[in-house]
């Protein structure tokens, strides 16, 4: 008898631990490209920061309306003058390596940010003149100068908070063994194969957390980064092409997840580098021409199967931020002609259009080709790999530079770093005072209504002069198994795994 | 013997010398800045200034080539500029991938290509050989990456046997090593056993005309024996030469099968490296597969003397 209890007993243990591995959980994420490296402060790439929602928690998060909301931060206070941000952080959240994440942690961060050498936050973080440490659950942020769009800096990048420890300890080569403060840690990294992250037990949400691995593939090819979600082999998948959309729906076991990104599709015309002086540069008139002969909504139709939003401003339709007082414009090839004419150009107007390698722009730039054809433009596309054209557009060496930017939470970053005179990526070379002043004024103030009134004076001087051409928004498209429950699309494009349970 | 050797091996030094100072120089033609590349969209000027002065961007080519030479003879081949990976490690992880995928490969390359080659020679003009043929050509006419993709589509979505990409080491599972690599081993054996059956026949059907063949014949030797005995081993010898140089080939990568199939072997190392402007990663990945592609044909050389004794001299 007491055999037979000891072994019903092995058995009941042995069956028990058979569920406890059949229990284990994994969530496989197919990623367009290989990440660079998973340090916050050096990482440059979209889709690194898909990786980092995973395990590198920032102050802050944005939800589904781009609210700016806490994540290691509870609360923010910006003062009457707006030069100082104080921030309340969340109590008992710990690293990976269960360090405490407090206010000297916080401030250890912003100033890794600030200061290592090769930071990429540099930038971003240019207007923080120093970090004070208040209580050890306080820390108060005193700036140069008022910069409203600090905050929505934290929400990013900037915002991820690291582990004083182990960056000491490891130096610039923290990224290849990363230590945040996020859902999962990280366990191994193979180049252009894998990342590995495995649940951490001390996660200040941990009761939110349902899945025990999440492994993230690189796979380039979009036809078969979709195979590979049909066949089981993954649960998810980013930059699924517009063109499969149908192919996805069909699927009973697949489901789509999608939002308007960011960022934007544009045509960076050289106003102030372009050697040849040709009509394009020299007569906002001959640009408005150009803008007046395209049909937004048919190359949405014809590339994307009207899954896209066509645009004409640096944020899409659908952003708080977007002046409807300008909206989206028709073809019109009438008043395009007029216009030219009124420059005192005859046709053809010869374009050199530089336009990056890729299946997608190279689409959009033959439309637009035929398109402005019938105005009276010659658009003579010259294909560039992308390396390539970033150095010529630099040298002014194009005179329209098809250009996508994949957007900031906060206007100016979609805006200020293009269309100010000043700007390192101002390629158009576009220099106009009150546009300059508008992207400054909004700055200063943080109060949305006011900043949306400045941004509308900007508006009125790009939509006359065009120094981009804004065309189009492109879809975040998510596709995963039905397997996946709670997945929800936020407009940044990044996967966040907190909340998702595997059926 | 020897002599021989220590020629070859004196040949290899300024061989592999003028070997890195052309990937040096010509990667530099390269249009494209890598500190502008590496910025991505964060292209602030003080960031790209301090980019350029850590990984000496902004000294003359001369002195960039001896701090990396002086590296490289140290067995340091430098850092990868995009995710701060010593460049040997990386090629220390990829190289046992693309051994394997190769390896693979050419295996299946000569248990297809030899004996459809030996089929068509000893049955000219019947329908095998015609087949033989066919197949041949649709070996050598049928591009990988769509091959590729209508296996993926196959065996992976439809019957679901094999995954569709991705790679297992072979030391963690072999089941799964095999099942991750049968299909690019495949698409790339493919088109080489097509080339290696056109080669078998037509030095096969010479063989089969020559004299001592017919001597063998006439002794009223088995036809099997004739063909497997006497025949095969003479006609095999170019045959296994350009097997070797084929495998070479193979092991600098097979870009778009590993790309198409997620393979993270050479091709897609070197591939990204390129499209980044990751110049040590592309100089390190040349000059060790250049290296490889110079001791097989070495290897080769001495074989075809074992193999030949009339080539001793």
């Amino acid at each position: 008898m007491k055999k037979i209890r000891l072994a019903a007993t092995a058995a009941a243990l042995l069956l028990s631990l058979g569920t406890a591995v059949q229990a284990q959980t994994t969530l496989r994420i197919g990623l367009a490209e290989d990440p660079d490296i998973l340090d916050p402060s050096m990482a440059r790439t979209y889709v690194g920061r898909i990786v980092f929602s995973a395990f590198c928690d920032k102050l802050f998060d944005i939800d589904e309306k781009l609210n700016i909301v806490p994540q290691l931060a509870l609360s923010q206070e910006t003062s009457a003058d707006g030069k100082t941000l104080t921030i309340k952080l969340r109590p008992g959240a710990k690293f990976h390596d269960g360090e405490p994440f407090d206010a000297e942690a916080a401030k250890f961060s912003l100033e890794r940010h600030l200061t290592f050498p090769g930071s990429f936050r540099k930038p971003e973080l240019a207007s923080l003149d120093h970090v004070e440490v208040v209580d050890p659950l306080t820390i108060k942020l005193v700036l140069k100068s008022p910069f409203s769009p600090l905050l929505a800096q934290l929400t990013d990048r900037a915002g991820m908070m690291v582990s004083p420890k182990a960056a000491k300890a490891e130096g610039d080569k923290f990224g290849l063994h990363p230590v945040c403060a996020g859902p999962y840690k990280f366990v191994e990294r193979v180049q252009q194969d894998r990342i590995v992250f495995e649940k951490f037990a001390d996660y200040w949400n941990k009761d939110n957390v349902f899945i025990d691995k999440v492994v993230f593939q690189p796979i380039v090819d979009a036809t078969v980064r979709l195979a590979n979600l049909k066949s089981g082999g993954l649960d998810l998948i980013e930059r699924v092409l517009a063109t499969d959309i149908k192919d996805v729906r069909a699927d009973s076991r697949l489901k789509l997840s999608t939002a308007i990104e960011l960022g934007y599709q544009g045509i960076t015309l050289n106003i102030g580098k372009d050697k040849a002086k040709g009509p394009l540069s020299q007569s906002a008139k001959v640009r408005q021409a150009l803008d007046w002969s395209i049909d937004r909504e048919a190359i949405n139709q014809v590339v994307f199967n009207g899954e896209f939003k066509p645009g004409n401003q640096w944020v899409n339709p659908d952003h708080p931020y977007y002046q409807s007082a300008f909206p989206v414009h028709g073809r019109d090839i009438a008043k395009a002609k007029a216009l030219l004419k009124e420059a005192g150009v005859t046709p053809p107007v010869s374009v050199d259009f530089m336009v990056p390698k890729g299946a997608e722009t190279e689409a959009v730039a033959q439309v637009v080709q035929s398109m402005a054809a019938e105005a009276g433009f010659d658009m003579k596309i010259r294909v560039t790999e992308f390396a390539t054209s970033l150095k010529q557009a630099e040298a002014g060496e194009y005179q329209a530079f098809m250009l996508a930017w994949s957007g900031r939470i906060d206007p100016d970053g979609n805006a200020y770093v293009f269309l100010h005179s000043n700007a390192p990526q101002n390629y158009s070379a576009w220099v106009n005072a009150d546009a300059d002043k508008a992207l400054d004024d909004a700055r200063l103030v943080s109060d949305m209504a006011q900043r949306k009134a400045i941004y509308g004076k900007l508006a009125k001087v790009e939509l006359d002069e065009h120094a981009i051409l804004y065309i189009y928004h492109r879809r975040i498209i998510i596709a995963h198994t039905t397997r996946l429950e709670g997945y929800k699309q936020m407009p940044d494009g990044l996967v966040r795994v907190v909340g998702l349970k595997l059926k | 013997m020897l002599n021989f050797l220590a020629r070859r091996i004196a040949q290899i030094v300024p061989t592999l010398f003028f070997v890195s100072v052309l990937i040096f120089s010509l990667q530099q033609l390269l249009p494209g800045d890598p500190a502008l590349v590496m910025a991505g969209e964060e292209r602030d000027p003080a960031v790209i200034a301090q980019i350029r002065q850590q990984y000496r961007l902004d000294r003359p080519l001369p002195v960039q080539y001896a701090w990396w030479i002086k590296g490289v003879l140290s067995g340091d081949f430098g850092e990868s500029l995009r995710i701060k990976v010593p460049v040997r490690e990386l090629i220390a992880q990829k190289l046992p991938v693309t051994l394997q995928l190769a390896s693979m490969a050419i295996l299946i390359a000569f248990l297809i290509g030899i004996p459809a080659g030996i089929v068509s020679a000893v049955k000219k003009g019947t329908a095998w050989d015609y087949g033989a043929n066919l197949f041949a050509l649709w070996g050598i006419s049928t591009p990988n990456f769509w091959l590729g993709i209508m296996l993926i589509f196959l065996f992976s979505i439809e019957l679901g046997w094999l995954p569709a990409s991705g790679y297992v080491p072979l030391g963690e599972d072999w089941r799964a090593s095999l099942a991750a690599t049968i299909m690019p081993a495949f698409v790339l054996g493919n088109a080489i056993a097509a080339i290696l059956m056109r080669h078998t026949r037509s030095a096969m059907l010479q063989v089969l005309e020559s004299d001592y063949v017919r001597t063998a014949r006439a002794k009223g030797l088995l036809e099997r024996t004739v063909i497997l005995k006497h025949a095969m081993r003479n006609a095999l010898t170019p045959v296994i030469t350009l097997g070797a140089l084929e495998l070479g080939t193979l092991l600098s990568g097979a870009v778009l099968t590993e790309q198409i199939f997620s393979i993270p072997g050479f091709g897609k190392l070197i591939v990204d490296a390129v499209f980044n402007r990751d110049y040590a990663v592309v100089q390190g990945v040349v000059l060790v597969t250049a290296t490889i592609y110079i001791v097989l044909n070495l290897v080769a050389d001495i074989a075809y003397i074992l193999v030949n004794p009339r080539l001793r001299g």
